[in-house]
């Protein structure tokens, strides 16, 4: 071994590791460390920040200078939040019920065959998501796939409306971040010991008490898992509430974007996004708490 | 180690490589669908610099790329009101336009611009109008900007509106008969008023796929810029073009490089090329706006000089739009959050 190797095993685990330090480190501390900071500055009228100390990004999440610069509530921003939230976790509550059939009926698969529709699962991230966010323009809108043939057959008589509502929005988020449901639960799902559903069936078990009191709570770390994974980045999205929304329903994620490049407000924008990582880490500790508690009762069982 | 080394060679090695070739090479910044590539192909040719093109959608956006520290790009092209913002916070630089050989074509009405008046730093590229635009099936004339704003009823969920106050806020300071960049919060409270109001008729805010929106029926009305209406209509849109009689915004896009920019010599090469009339009349009649360069009418076609949205009424207003001060710019941005939200 070459002798400028640290001595001791945590000097040398210390070094093992010193690249992914170097890369969060670079990544995603500093970056982050640059938000933290500009969301405390003033904002430049043109664009960037004035080195200024300033609380007033936050004053602006729920209060307001109205025209005349005289300060009242104003509940617009906090209604986007919640507007996003609402959305975030209709999308997350379909891609559940979307994406628990899909896992499960993989896992039932022979095995060679499970491998080949997983890969399946992957393919719609082989293109842009601009690309297939477009794709559902076409799907949704006037004329469109869906439209075209039940006008033609004379079911419906004008346009439905579907594009640039709060549906197309939530459709998009579906479609979007549905695999990123499946392929955690399928992890879990793969992991099930199919006897215990015989065993379950030989105790009088129905098909409907086998689901709910025996798959779903063994799988129930991959459904947490599936859902946060898409909850969060749904809370962050703009592209969907962007192209299939028509803009005008603000969403966080696009509310951030606005703040950057339109209103040049960049302290309010990096302000708004300290709130979204909040929200998020606030769900992490949950989803930690939530694991821990079940290992120290499995291992206390 | 001696692997990671010879690697981190190679790359080293690789990335000179890479700057060593970009000696002939050209990016340009540009509004979506702004740049012909014929054009670009014709200027590769012609001097062997390899040419990249990158797009945004909006001023705004150009202008938060930059003051973010965007680098790497070699020619940008902004609106006039912007082109004072971007001379001020010292992202562009001066490149000696008017001593360019074929600074000489220049159309001596648009010379000595309020934004560039010495001609140190801008290009023309083109000019053009704001205003809207409207479906063969919409009932109205499109005459009177109060059809845009005050929508009748057909117009609900119909309506199409740009993205970015920029243009929307001076159109509606025309309507309202409201100088631009008013710093009296009463009258910007009725900019404010409309706008919200107007909301409720609207079914997209977009400046990219206005022409789409009115093929498919998804908007009987948009915002919409006159050459770029054209262009929809030539691809088949049932488009007419608007000219309001409170008239409509003028705009005049240059092309300016940015203080990061690494090819000034060949940007500067792509300014000349631009002011040749040969040249320039494949820019318009590829985007249908205007030019301000001499001689270019002579290479136009029949189907441009006739494009209803080239010739506009004899006596429409068209309103450049200064550059506003902080103090407006504020109160406008204020009036465009309220109605994002």
């Amino acid at each position: 071994m070459s002798s400028w190797l640290p001595k001791s095993e945590a000097g040398r685990r210390w070094l093992g590791l010193a690249p992914s330090y170097f890369v969060i480190g670079i990544f995603m501390l500093v970056p982050m460390i640059i938000m933290g900071v500009f969301s405390f500055l003033e904002p430049n009228p043109y664009g960037g920040v004035k080195p200024v100390g300033s609380l007033d990004a936050y004053v602006k999440l729920f209060f307001e200078y109205d025209l005349e610069d005289n300060l009242v509530f104003n509940p617009g921003y906090l209604n986007i939040i919640l507007r996003s939230f609402q959305l975030s976790f209709g999308a997350t509550l379909l891609c559940l019920i979307f994406g628990f059939p899909v896992a499960y009926y993989i896992t039932l698969q022979p095995e060679n065959r499970r491998n080949f529709y997983i890969y399946l699962i992957t393919i719609p991230f082989w293109t842009n998501l601009l690309i297939r966010t477009f794709a559902w323009i076409i799907i949704l809108g006037r004329g469109g796939v869906i439209e075209t043939p039940l006008l033609a057959a004379g079911i419906i008589e004008d346009s439905l409306r579907m594009m640039y509502t709060d549906g197309a929005i939530a459709i998009g988020l579906t479609y979007s971040y549905l695999p990123l449901m499946v392929l955690p639960i399928y992890a879990s799902l793969e992991k099930l010991d199919f006897r215990l559903l015989e065993a379950a069936s030989d105790l009088y078990a129905n098909r409907f008490e086998i689901m709910t009191k025996v798959v779903i709570p063994l799988c129930k770390p991959g459904i947490i898992a599936g859902c946060i994974l898409v909850f969060i980045p749904c809370l962050g999205a703009f592209i969907a509430p962007n192209l299939l929304g028509g803009g005008k329903k603000l969403m966080l994620g696009s509310l951030v974007q606005f703040q950057f490049a339109s209103a040049r407000n960049w302290p309010f924008g990096s302000a708004l996004s300290m709130l979204l990582l909040s929200a998020v880490v606030v769900t992490l500790i949950f989803y930690a708490r939530a694991a821990r508690k079940r290992e120290v009762m499995e291992g206390s069982a | 180690m001696k692997r990671l080394l010879t690697i981190f060679a190679a790359t080293a090695a690789l990335l000179t490589l890479g700057s060593a070739r970009a000696e002939g090479e050209l990016f340009i910044y540009n509004w979506t669908e702004y740049t012909p590539p014929e054009l670009i192909e014709k200027f590769e040719k012609e001097t062997g610099i390899k040419v990249s093109v990158d797009t945004y959608d909006s001023n705004e956006t150009l202008l938060a790329k930059l003051q973010a520290g965007a680098t790497g790009y070699d020619l940008v092209v902004p609106s006039q009101n912007f082109v004072p913002i971007m001379i001020n916070e010292g992202l562009i630089q001066k490149v000696a336009v008017y001593d360019l050989p074929n600074y000489k074509n220049y159309e001596e009405s648009w010379k000595k611009p309020e934004w560039d008046p010495e001609h140190e730093y801008s290009a023309p590229w083109q000019w053009g109008t704001t205003s809207f635009a409207y479906h063969n099936d919409y009932s109205g004339k499109g005459d009177s900007l109060k059809e845009f704003f005050e929508p009748s009823e057909e117009l609900r969920g119909r309506l199409s509106v740009f993205p970015t106050p920029d243009e929307v806020v001076s159109l509606a300071n025309i309507y309202l008969g409201i100088p631009f960049c008013s710093e009296d919060p009463k009258q910007m409270q009725k900019v404010q008023d409309l706008l919200v109001a107007q909301k409720e008729y609207v079914v997209a805010y977009n400046n990219e796929t206005m022409s789409d929106l009115i093929a498919s029926g998804e908007a009987l009305m948009t915002n919409h810029w006159n050459g770029f209406a054209r262009l929809g209509r030539l691809a088949g849109a049932p488009i007419n073009y608007a000219y309001p009689k409170e008239g409509v915004v003028g705009w005049f896009d240059s092309l300016v490089v940015p203080s990061s920019a690494k090819n000034v010599e060949n940007a500067r090469k792509f300014m000349n090329f631009m002011m040749d009339p040969v040249n320039m009349a494949i820019l318009t009649e590829n985007q249908g706006y205007g030019d301000a360069i001499k001689g270019t009418a002579q290479y136009y076609s029949e189907e441009l000089k006739s494009a209803p949205e080239v010739n506009p009424p004899s006596d429409l207003n068209v309103v450049f739009a200064p550059t506003c001060s902080p103090k407006a710019q504020s109160l406008i941005d204020k009036v465009w959050t309220k109605v994002m939200q």
